[in-house]
């Protein structure tokens, strides 16, 4: 990727030939642009965020749309992992990180509602995927035990449902009282989303979900967030442009610790506003 | 001799004085195995484990009322001590802050330290003289604060190998702390755990010490918790201080019977461990 032509060309590129709800999708893509109109799921406003003395975010103003997805993308150290883990306030764990601000879901605060109920509407995936040491079944069935949403037939349905919206039933259908430890790396991915499916989230968080996984593991991974964006409102962080333009509706491009710039996919990829977003999407640094 | 010569000889001569220091350091173990079974096995027969101990004079009995004193004692110390340990190993990881794991830490590694007739005077000082008499009570409860500080330690640092994007995992889907500790921290370290339990527990068996003062002695079967009982350690170290031939011999085989069970204990938990690593490595 060279200039933003050729990025314009990645853009319009079918990321999986193989598929043809990829297909469906590209054309349905060139067909309509996106659609401004979307309702806005997460709106952040002026978030600063802390380590200790250190400031790792400066005044960031976002727009989450629903049901849509969203990459932040840029550098490493850019702050987009960090402004991820703020909207389901994982960034707790770590001592003495602050966040300041004000982050709304649904024009309810974040900071406001308690934890528990938060992570049930929000939920995570990790870059690294992480089974819990239980069989499969256990690990999807967790979330739904925690809050007591289902159980009995009620639950198997509902692991059997999780696990076929992360594209894994098939692969595990026979074995699902197996340890999930006998999984691939990129079937353990999906089981990670298939567990955050499981509760049933309104938003659903990814953070480099693909960078620990081989290309046709991430080609599942990037196919089945199509289906999941029917289903709830998706924010992706990525190191890998290619990624952001192949699934994104909206990107954000992340530098020291500011939002450069967000807009449609397409505008960043091919008509972008800052000279910073050129330079990165056209690898002059990053 | 030219320089690769030369290196090749002092390559040759340290791996054999690595490998004489080494056997030298396991030497009294495998002398101390091999003694006991050249003295003692040929003792062991099923009355050994099954009978009670006969006036000196008579020969056959056994030493059955100790090999039952032990298991009961041990019980005891796990009773008191495992659910204390790994209670306090679970605060020490999952939820100190800096000023009082420090504290317990350090206080932890001094209680191990501390000599085992010491940790006796200790129980019979709380126990045994409040109560007015020996009992198994007592020799549990001094086994049990041997065992305390050793469960501690050991599930910290187990549970401190659960990696942190596994309690991420659990919080991100709305997990309380204490839930995630419990189904999520606590069954990755399990197997280290408890091979840490059987350990100490192994550990503590041959402890004769804490026994003097506490859990005395008995020649017949144990007639409850608040009674003297007996156990091998102590039957071993009174049978061998006599003057009798034969008790000298019981007091062998009586010792064999007590490594035999600790060597058990250890390559059987070992092993387990081994595997479990094993299976966490490979996925």
């Amino acid at each position: 990727m060279t200039s933003p032509a050729a990025a314009k060309a990645k853009v319009t590129e079918n990321p999986n030939p193989q598929t043809t709800q990829g297909v469906a999708r590209e054309v349905a893509r060139e067909l309509a642009p996106v659609r401004t109109e979307a309702g806005i799921k997460i709106r952040a406003r002026d978030v600063n965020f802390y380590y200790g003395p250190k400031q790792v975010l400066n005044q960031v103003s976002m727009d989450v749309r629903e049901r849509k997805i969203t990459a932040l993308i840029g550098p490493s150290g850019c702050g987009k992992t960090t402004f991820l883990r703020i909207l389901n306030r994982m960034y707790e764990t770590v001592k003495q990180a602050r966040a300041e601000g004000e982050v709304k879901l649904d024009e309810e605060s974040i900071f406001g509602i308690a934890l528990p109920y938060l992570r049930r509407r929000v939920g995570m995936v990790f870059q690294k995927p992480n089974p819990f040491p239980k069989s499969i079944f256990d690990n999807v069935a967790y979330g739904p035990r925690v809050h007591g949403i289902a159980s009995g037939a009620k639950l198997t349905e509902l692991v059997e449902q999780s696990l076929r919206g992360a594209a894994l039933w098939d692969e595990v259908k026979d074995s699902l009282h197996k340890s999930a430890f006998s999984l691939s790396g990129g079937q353990q991915q999906r089981l990670s989303i298939a567990r955050a499916l499981a509760i049933d989230p309104e938003v659903l968080l990814l953070d480099e979900p693909c960078s620990a996984l081989d290309p046709i593991s991430t080609a599942k991974i990037e196919e089945l967030l199509f289906n999941i964006e029917e289903r709830c409102t998706v924010v992706i962080v990525t190191h890998n442009m290619a990624q952001a333009a192949r699934v994104a509706d909206y990107t954000g491009f992340f530098l020291m610790g500011r939002l450069v710039e967000f807009n449609d996919t397409k505008t960043i990829f091919t008509t972008p506003a800052k000279k910073e977003t050129e330079d990165y999407i056209t690898g002059r640094f990053g | 001799m030219n320089r690769l010569t030369w290196r090749k000889t002092v390559n040759t001569v340290m791996s054999g004085v690595t490998a004489l220091c080494a056997l030298v350091a396991v030497a009294p173990l495998l002398f101390v195995l091999g003694l006991l079974v050249v003295k003692g096995a040929s003792s062991l027969n099923w009355a050994f484990f099954t009978k009670l101990p006969v006036p000196v004079g008579e020969t056959g009995g056994g030493i059955a009322n100790a090999i039952a004193g032990s298991g009961q004692l041990l019980l005891l110390a796990a009773l008191f001590g495992v659910p204390l340990g790994v209670l306090g190993g679970i605060y020490l990881s999952e939820f100190g802050g800096w000023g009082v794991p420090f504290f317990v830490r350090y206080a932890a590694d001094l209680l191990v330290t501390v000599p085992s007739i010491v940790i006796g005077i200790f129980a019979y000082a709380v126990v045994v003289l409040p109560v007015g008499h020996f009992s198994a009570l007592a020799g549990g409860f001094a086994l049990g604060v041997m065992l305390l500080p050793i469960v501690v330690t050991n599930t910290e640092q187990f549970l401190r190998t659960v990696p942190v994007w596994l309690r991420e995992g659990s919080l991100a889907l709305g997990a309380g702390h204490w839930k995630t500790i419990v189904s999520v921290v606590i069954p990755g370290a399990l197997q280290g755990i408890l091979t840490g339990i059987l350990l100490a527990l192994a550990r503590v068996a041959g402890e004769t010490a804490p026994l003097i003062f506490t859990a005395f002695n008995n020649a017949y079967w144990n007639r409850g918790l608040n009674q003297p009982i007996s156990s091998l350690p102590y039957m071993i170290w009174i049978y061998g201080l006599s003057a009798y031939d034969d008790w000298h011999r019981q007091a062998w085989a009586a010792a064999l019977v007590l490594l035999g069970f600790v060597l058990l204990v250890n390559v059987v938990s070992r092993l387990v461990l081994a595997r479990g690593m094993a299976a966490r490595r490979a996925a």
